[in-house]
């Protein structure tokens, strides 16, 4: 049980390639802090800085008050769970449950009552005896999570943990750790580039992008207030429709008294869930109104996707529940009311609020 | 897929294979029959007449005190051999798995011993080592140590053991390096973050994923230590002093050769190949049996 901080840390590769690009966050004792971002963003290497597994090149790495900067991740007692499980192939499970406490020469009982304990939790009770290599796929992702809580660790570290697993025990297990996670209330660091895992599990989201974090913040509170055009489009899925605008443009978009669009031009944000269509060009919701050529839909049952092309070639998605739609190559307005729009500086940089 | 070779004519398969058939029979084959016909028959010292003696060359060679002496000397030998090769092998190759600074050129440095002739090899040790000329002779004995290989047998050996271990490391190396880069970085990073420090890891997490490659690779040594040592052997010691480096092979090689009793050094070569036959069927069966994990 302990909080990790992290302080302006830096992580440059030979080459002078910078991975990690001076991050700073607090996780509080006992969150769950989802790092989440597309492949190369750095938050693997920030994970394995955290673990030890990486020098960290500037900035403090503290767990539980004590900066691990050059301590070696045997006696960092922080618990890691990879991405290939990575089970020790030649020990049963019993065994692969008990090399962290045996390194730490738990007594004989102790190990034995506490791999127990672990093994009934996660209900591998049964597979003590086996190999890894006689297990599926989520009966070692759960070896790999015993292996983490048997050690009673200060800080769990997930690093893509379920990305290995079919779609539907992904679920499952997700549900899962998020259980055991509150029931143990043992600090979590968790690695995705699932955006639906990240606002699922997390009490506590860093959207990373390209070595920097782009937002902090409780999930839907980064999903309601993108702080970036990249937050914005990386999560919610499908992303927000994004449309670079100049002050023009967005008087003939927007009804109503002009929004606050700076002499560069902004992005403008809506998200497909909060579009609605209008056959017959009039705005029940009032505010926003676009008006498309529906090039595509797909339905999966709850709910439709339109793909619309607007004038000037920008694609846009509507979310529309149930399964009517207009048909491809209708032309229809897409509305949405003032207050569900985003907007962001030219550059996507910045959220524009006011 | 078709794993299975087709060809459109007869006997195209046969040709194909019979240059391979041909030298099998005429280097192993033949000799190997001739070996065993010789172990039967006894021959006088001028050549004139032969007779077949049935068992009588492997009842006098097992009746011979020196035999055993001999037998004694070629387990010391190759156990040394692979002992020092052996663990020589695997401490450079984990040393050079680590991310290293011209790692590569470390790489092939190491691989090179294993192109070096045997008979080179036991000349460039001898040169070194050689009671008059050599400097590291030079550098044991200005230790204090007394050093003469010429004269004491237990110098001979640790000189031949020596030059045929240093041989081999390369062809450890080699192996025990591939064995080292096939174990998944995340299982040692596992074992780290697990609380075990590196001396730990290497005894809990990499040697036994390494034993599949450590046992095949004893068995090669041993056969090399029995067998393939013959260079060496005969360029710095020629088996002496007293016998003190003389193994199996020498011995077929000085009784049939320099001292011309053919059929007793036949005998000895049917011992041997049946040393080899059976080594050969560990390592198969060994090989044959799938690593369990």
């Amino acid at each position: 049980m302990a909080e990790v901080r992290l302080d302006a840390v830096r992580k440059v590769y030979a080459g002078n390639v910078e991975a990690v690009k001076g991050v700073t966050f607090d996780v509080p004792d006992g969150h769950f802090c989802v790092l989440v971002g597309p492949s190369g963003c750095g938050k693997s290497t920030l994970l394995r800085m955290i673990a030890g597994l990486e020098t960290v090149t500037a900035g403090i790495i503290t767990i539980g008050g004590q900066v691990v900067n050059e301590i070696e991740p045997s006696e960092r007692d922080i618990a890691m769970v990879f991405q290939n499980y990575a089970l020790y192939p030649h020990m049963n499970v019993y065994n692969n449950l008990a090399y962290g406490l045996r390194n730490r020469r738990t007594p004989k009982d102790e190990i034995d009552q506490r791999v127990r304990e672990a093994a009934r939790i996660l209900e591998i009770e049964q597979l003590l005896q086996r190999r890894p290599r006689e297990l599926s796929g989520g009966q070692r992702q759960r070896v790999a999570m015993g292996r983490a809580i048997v050690r009673k660790p200060k800080a769990f570290l997930f690093d893509e943990p379920l990305s290995n697993l079919d779609a539907k025990l992904r679920v499952s297990m997700r549900v899962e750790i998020k259980k055991l996670q509150r029931s143990l209330g043992t600090t979590s660091i968790y690695v995705t580039h699932d955006q639906l895992e990240a606002m699922t599990l997390a009490d506590m989201l860093v959207v990373m992008n390209a070595g920097n974090v782009e937002q902090i913040g409780l999930p839907l509170e980064v999903y309601e207030k993108p702080a970036s055009a990249f937050v914005a489009s990386f999560i919610g899925a499908p992303p927000m429709n994004l449309m670079k605008v100049d002050a023009a443009q967005a008087a003939a978009m927007i009804e109503g008294a002009a929004i606050g669009i700076p002499a560069g031009g902004a992005i403008l944000g809506v998200r497909p869930e909060d579009l609605a269509l209008s056959l017959d060009g009039s705005q029940p919701n009032g505010g926003f109104k676009l008006d498309l050529t529906v090039a595509a839909v797909e339905r999966v049952g709850p709910e439709t996707f339109v793909y619309g092309n607007v004038l000037d070639g920008a694609d846009i998605i509507v979310r529309l529940p149930g399964q009517d739609a207009p048909a491809t190559g209708a032309r229809v307005t897409a509305v949405a009311r003032r207050e569900k729009l985003h907007r962001f500086t030219a550059d996507g940089s910045r959220r524009l609020d006011g | 897929m078709q794993k299975r070779a087709v060809f459109n004519h007869r006997f195209l398969p046969f040709v194909l294979l019979a240059p391979q058939i041909a030298i099998t029979v005429i280097f192993f084959y033949w000799p190997a029959f001739q070996a065993l016909w010789q172990s039967f028959l006894l021959q006088d010292a001028f050549g004139l007449s032969t007779d077949f003696v049935w068992f009588e060359n492997y009842v006098y060679l097992f009746s011979d005190p020196i035999y055993y002496e001999v037998i004694w000397t070629t387990l010391v030998f190759s156990a040394l051999v692979a002992i020092i090769s052996l663990s020589s092998g695997l401490l450079l190759a984990s040393m050079a798995d680590k991310p290293l600074r011209a790692a590569g050129v470390y790489r092939t440095l190491l691989i090179w011993p294993y192109a070096v002739a045997p008979a080179v090899a036991g000349v460039l040790w001898l040169f070194m080592l050689h009671p008059s000329l050599g400097m590291v002779a030079r550098g044991i004995k200005a230790l204090g140590f007394s050093w003469n290989p010429l004269l004491d047998g237990t110098d001979a050996m640790t000189m031949v053991v020596l030059a045929a271990a240093w041989k081999q490391i390369s062809y450890n190396f080699l192996f025990f390096l591939a064995g080292l880069a096939a174990i998944p970085r995340s299982v040692i990073e596992a074992a780290a973050i697990d609380g075990a420090r590196s001396t730990r890891r290497f005894w809990t997490i990499v040697f036994p994923l390494l034993t599949p490659t450590a046992f095949f690779l004893l068995v090669v040594n041993i056969v090399y230590a029995f067998f393939d040592t013959f260079g060496v052997i005969d360029a710095m010691t020629q088996g002496g002093p007293a016998q003190a480096t003389t193994t199996l092979v020498y011995k077929v090689y000085a009784d049939g050769r320099l001292g011309g009793d053919l059929g007793g050094s036949a005998a000895q070569s049917v011992i041997l190949m049946m040393i080899v036959i059976a080594l050969t069927s560990i390592q198969f069966r060994y090989i044959e049996r799938k690593v369990n994990y």
